[in-house]
């Protein structure tokens, strides 16, 4: 558990930034003789988490560096999930503040990639079971290289994230927090097979 | 003490400079570290002199351990403000689901402390300025036998009835305790919102109630805090730090093998009648706990630490320290009945008529409340001069489990996985 104070809200430690670019020289002129390293493996999220929802849509968030070159994340996946995409919220032309799919995915350089509500963002577009707060649930991020990045991430309640969706319909991911009946559950989890039960797309 | 040894051979405007200035720039842990245990030190520092710049000094960054053996804001010397918050964890019913919330409040608890916004944190400027903030959880009887029926200790349960009370069952028991402090009510009113929001899905609110101290940096760490009746309060309290504390809050012998490093808490909210006590004049509250008002000592000394002489008689034969002085009534002379308290005043809005709604939340931890709390609180039930101005209006009793390590939780050592 990483406790350095970084903001979403793009407010962050000069003492990091520095820090960061410091690495980044290293790594730099190291690069050409270990060409062939995954892309994945210089990818690392920091305070990840992910929104609770009884059901529909819900998003994952955090602060996404590399401690290489730039890489670009071409596509992401969950078992909470089978449709998840990489999202960015942009003005529509009424002005409203709405979310799509990003084209060429998210490019990750040395200074952070902050996925967070409002912002950039992954989109999960179909859950499988409500996300209870307090769960983890696993992600894939797949590199342009097909390298494959994973991480957990701590469902949390939240109640912003509401931006609507530009999508081929037009929903909003309001989601209730997952409450009032999370006892009927049990202690269902959403790991391993939980895609099995995927619904036709 | 290292730290000590070595900030004492700095002169004391420059060390204040260093510690001070290092943390809000964020110099790392390790520097927070040796900020939180030389506190101390660096107010007295300026309490003895340096008023012009004690004035200017900035304490925000100062921070507590999260992580440890033992949960902080027990043994930890008091914050200036605190907020205590019983939740009752209704949607509860599996030790799953305790741990789920209890993974979401130790991140969130690990992380405000040390001045870090909290995941998820929608207003993560408030987080920067943690100012010696602790978060301390306890559990109440039904959440600790949610991990088995044999796992409560015997004293987890509502404390006898005292003919004193006059409880308000709002502001009684409750599943889950969160109690916030920190020297700055800002940051205290933000970790509690954060805290509080993780709760929603497990559980309502009991009962909150606000406490305060002076501020940090108006008197000497050392002093003993006064109630709103204007008493030395506190007193006899076991010194931080001392093999008394050690035994009277931690001795876990007697208590199940997941209480190590763990305790247990009582809260008594205590009503005071300012007004009638308004009707006292100086003698007649001095005699009423036995002690001066100037400086706490007792009617039979001249120090605040002189041990009371509880057989010393005026000319004319009687006690000096009367019969009925809560002084008398709160000693016991049974070894091992001895409480460490670390009380707060409230001072709330009144309502229809009287100036004042005020009191103390007395805060009292001890090994094992039956034996500890609970004959020395039937005492002062039987007689107690005091009781004529206080009215116990709230109470519960939690069990504060161990602290933890990071990656782990708080109440792990009872919910293991």
């Amino acid at each position: 558990m990483k406790l350095s104070t970084k903001f979403a809200t793009g407010f962050v430690a000069l003492g990091t930034i520095t820090a960061l670019v410091g690495c980044a020289a290293t790594a730099s002129e190291t690069a050409p003789s270990t060409a062939v390293a995954a892309q994945a493996d210089s990818v690392s999220i920091e305070d990840a988490w992910v929104k609770s929802a009884e059901e529909g849509m819900s998003a994952a968030f955090g602060i996404l560096s590399t401690d290489g070159a730039e890489v670009t994340v071409i596509s992401a996946s969950t078992a909470a999930s089978p449709m998840i995409e990489l999202h960015e919220t942009v003005a529509g032309d009424d002005g409203q503040m709405m979310m799509q799919e990003k084209d060429g995915g998210f490019v990750v350089s040395k200074v952070e990639m902050i996925l967070a509500p409002g912002g950039d963002h992954l989109m999960l577009m179909g859950l499988t079971a409500p996300l209870l707060a307090g769960d983890t649930v696993g992600f894939e991020l797949t590199m342009e290289d097909g390298s494959i990045f994973s991480f957990d991430a701590p469902v949390k309640d939240y109640s912003g994230a509401n931006e609507t969706y530009n999508g081929d319909e037009s929903v909003d991911i309001e989601t209730d927090s997952a409450s009032g009946s999370a006892d009927d559950r049990g202690s269902d989890t959403r790991s391993g097979s939980a895609d099995e039960g995927a619904p036709d797309q | 003490m290292t730290q000590s040894d070595t900030n004492d051979a700095l002169p004391g405007l420059n060390r204040r400079r260093f510690l001070w200035g290092g943390a809000a720039t964020g110099v790392g842990a390790a520097t927070a570290a040796l900020i939180g245990s030389s506190w101390r030190d660096a107010s007295s520092t300026a309490a003895a002199g340096h008023a012009e710049d004690a004035r200017s000094a900035i304490h925000g960054a100062l921070t507590v351990p999260f992580y440890g053996a033992r949960q902080a804001g027990i043994d930890t010397p008091a914050q200036s403000h605190t907020v205590i918050t019983a939740v009752d964890l209704v949607q509860v019913q599996t030790a799953e689901q305790v741990v789920r919330l209890m993974r979401l409040l130790t991140d969130d608890a690990a992380r405000l402390t040390q001045g870090a916004a909290a995941l998820a944190d929608p207003e993560p400027e408030l987080a920067i300025v943690p100012a010696r903030l602790t978060v301390t959880f306890g559990f109440g009887e039904r959440i600790v036998r949610l991990a088995g029926d044999n796992s409560a200790p015997s004293w987890l349960r509502p404390l006898p009835a005292f003919s004193i009370d006059d409880l308000d069952e709002d502001q009684c028991g409750g599943d889950l305790l969160i109690h916030v402090a920190s020297e700055d009510l800002v940051t205290v009113s933000h970790a509690q919102r954060m805290l509080l929001k993780d709760t929603r899905s497990f559980g309502q609110v009991r009962w909150s109630t606000e406490g305060f101290r002076r501020a940090f940096g108006s008197e000497e760490a050392s002093v003993t805090m006064r109630n709103l009746f204007g008493q030395v309060d506190g007193t006899a309290n076991p010194r931080l730090g001392s093999d008394d504390l050690e035994t009277v809050v931690w001795d876990s012998s007697a208590s199940p093998a997941w209480l190590f490093n763990g305790t247990s808490m009582v809260i008594r909210k205590i009503a005071m009648d300012l007004d009638t006590w308004d009707e006292l004049d100086r003698p007649g509250r001095e005699e009423s706990v036995g002690r001066y008002l100037t400086n706490g000592a007792p009617l039979t000394g001249h120090n605040e630490k002189d041990e009371p002489d509880f057989e010393k008689t005026t000319p004319l034969g009687f006690p000096v320290i009367a019969e009925f002085a809560h002084t008398r009534r709160a000693r016991s002379s049974v070894p091992g009945e001895k409480i460490f308290r670390r009380a707060y005043n409230y001072n709330t809005t009144p309502t229809g008529g009287p100036v004042s709604d005020a009191g103390l939340l007395f805060l009292s931890y001890q090994a094992d409340v039956d034996r500890q709390f609970v004959p020395l609180q039937q005492r002062l039930d039987e007689l107690d001069l005091l009781n004529q101005w206080t009215t116990p209006i709230g109470s519960a009793v939690f069990a504060i489990p161990p602290g933890c390590a990071e990656g782990g939780f708080i109440g792990d050592s009872l919910f293991a996985i």
